[in-house]
């Protein structure tokens, strides 16, 4: 029972940053419809950031945190500009999409591994090592600190895209991008803004990430975990994204928990291909339609 | 010829051979997939145990690699092609993962630490001859009622489903053949490198066979056979440079995609009469239509 509940709060931890990555996938999924895999570079770059920020510049932690996200933000909008306006403004189809994806990942992890080095670097520390003792029960204040700030970032995200006239925005284009253009939303500057939104949210969850592992340019190998959490719980919708993600984390820790941490990521891609067999619009996405 | 120049020759000749089956795959039926090295482990993997545990002489092992990577692709088609759009190419990306993992955990075949003592029967004239083999059979079928069906479909899904043709046929059959030269690819490089290991058919397998195939041009077997050439030669000659290289490769594509999204050939072959037309064509650039249509969203 005791393992039982440790392992929950571990899965609950990590699921809670798989959570932040999987959120961008999807915002970015519900209006263009195509899966950007230039994300896991910029979670890399994000925990790369965040290492230097604190490191070369010695910025206090909470301002290298903001720092690191702001600069992934601008770099997520850097990339559309670059790699996707282009491909929108000519109505290339879809495949078009992910194969520029495709080449901005390519691109970022080896633009990190041929300056920075292929090396793996730590994190100084920022949070005692020593765990908080509930009863039997030993909590690393770091995965206290992950769940937290992953609950505060994803609380704010639903506070926007409910109660904000650019979250109803994002919805309406959701719906429909040519519907929403005529009733006079910018849908280009709505664009800007998810990438935006969600390049934040991957400079969060790769400090978190790179605090709680380490930094390595093949970290956007991790972040397709995140990505079959959002197709898990349906790509598109921000609530099956969560869920997804907090579902594979637990997952995740039990496998290496009680069976063997070798079936873990077979696990979670055993996972993705059952979700895309049995129910492919994920556990809670809208149905796909036919798009031809 | 000494031997480096060989092995360079073999080595792009081998990555020909799974290029051609996804050239197939995403140039002419407009399917992308993550998976390719999946299939090509596959095929390595059979067609070393045939070899190695069953001592089967190699041509009828690569045939037996080709048939069960093709059985393994009609599995997953058959599961998942009928998905639309994204779904697919996902599915490939955790079938291609998924394989490699599995292979790390089966003991069998020496798991993760990799599986050495594999005969060398690869040489530089089957590799060639089999390139030959394929592009022939490659060409014939496109140019026949199957290959332009593959093309229909891949130009306007709906159209060629209301004029009659099996959508879901023929791309499980493009999957299949597909499937099925990644599997002799498999098999020439297991014989070729004499050493398996689930890590040589990671992700990055994939991504790099697509990227040829991008090079190349979707849609353009002449272009796949420059493509491979080129771009498995090319790393060879420049390796002082080779920490670029992949920088390259990603930049490379973006800016294919976004300015010329044909790639090298733009879905035209290497014939003599085509030469003349390419260079008419490249002139009047503006009126080309696309090879690939402006379906999707």
């Amino acid at each position: 029972m005791l393992q039982f509940l440790q392992q929950l709060i571990n899965g609950l931890s990590i699921g809670s940053v798989y959570a932040l990555m999987a959120v961008g996938y999807s915002l970015v999924y519900s209006i263009m419809n195509f899966s950007n895999f230039a994300h896991g570079g910029v979670i890399m770059l994000g925990a790369y950031f965040g290492f230097f920020y604190l490191t070369i510049y010695k910025m206090p932690f909470i301002a290298a945190f903001a720092a690191a996200a702001l600069t992934t933000a601008l770099l997520a909008v850097v990339i559309e500009r670059t790699a996707y306006k282009p491909l929108r403004d000519r109505k290339a189809p879809f495949l078009y999409f992910i194969i520029s994806a495709m080449g901005a990942s390519i691109f970022l992890e080896n633009i990190v591994i041929a300056t920075i080095g292929p090396t793996f670097r730590t994190y100084p520390q920022v949070v005692e090592k020593a765990p908080v003792a509930i009863g039997s029960l030993s909590i690393g204040r770091l995965d206290i600190m992950m769940f937290i700030i992953s609950a505060i970032c994803l609380g704010l995200l639903v506070y926007v895209i409910d109660h904000t006239k650019i979250g109803k925005a994002i919805t309406a284009t959701s719906y429909s991008t040519k519907g929403s253009a005529l009733m006079g939303v910018n849908t280009d500057f709505i664009i800007i803004t998810v990438f935006a939104i969600g390049g934040l949210l991957a400079g969060v969850a790769g400090v978190l990430f790179g605090m709680k592992y380490t930094v390595y340019p093949q970290i956007g190998f991790i972040t397709l975990k995140s990505f079959i959490a959002a197709v898990f719980g349906g790509l598109g919708s921000l609530p099956g994204a969560v869920i997804g993600s907090v579902l594979l984390g637990v997952i995740e820790t039990f496998t290496s928990g009680y069976l063997s941490s070798q079936y873990r990521d077979l696990i979670a891609f055993v996972l993705l291909i059952t979700v895309l067999v049995v129910r492919p619009m994920g556990l809670m996405g809208k149905v796909t339609e036919d798009k031809a | 010829m000494d031997s480096y120049v060989q092995g360079i020759i073999m080595l792009a000749g081998i990555n020909l051979m799974a290029v051609l089956g996804l050239s197939l795959l995403t140039g002419f039926t407009g399917l992308f997939s993550f998976g390719h090295a999946g299939f090509m482990a596959i095929g390595a993997y059979t067609a070393a145990c045939c070899t190695v545990k069953l001592h089967m002489p190699f041509i009828p092992a690569l045939l037996v690699a080709a048939i069960v990577t093709a059985g393994a692709s009609w599995v997953i088609g058959k599961l998942t092609l009928n998905l639309k759009g994204d779904y697919f190419c996902i599915a490939t990306l955790g079938f291609g993962e998924a394989i490699k993992l599995i292979l790390d955990n089966v003991q069998y075949f020496g798991g993760a630490r990799g599986w050495p003592g594999i005969p060398a029967y690869t040489n530089i004239w089957n590799v060639l001859i089999i390139d030959l083999i394929g592009v022939i059979i490659l060409a014939n079928l496109i140019g026949s009622r199957h290959g332009r069906n593959m093309i229909a479909v891949r130009e306007e899904e709906l159209a060629s489903q209301i004029v009659g043709i099996d959508v879901f046929k023929y791309k499980l059959k493009s999957l299949m053949i597909s499937a099925a030269y990644a599997g002799i690819a498999g098999g020439l490089l297991a014989h070729y490198m004499t050493f398996l290991q689930p890590k040589m058919f990671a992700m990055a397998k994939s991504t790099e066979l697509t990227i040829i195939v991008i090079f190349g041009g979707l849609g353009s077997i002449s272009g796949s056979v420059l493509g491979s050439f080129v771009l498995t030669s090319l790393p060879e000659m420049l390796r002082s440079f080779d920490k670029w290289r992949l920088v390259c490769y990603g930049l490379a594509v973006i800016i294919i995609m976004i300015s010329r999204p044909e790639g090298l050939m733009g879905g035209y072959e290497l014939t003599p009469s085509s030469i003349k037309k390419m260079i008419f064509n490249f002139k009047h650039r503006k009126q080309k239509a696309l090879p690939v249509s402006e379906g999707g969203k």
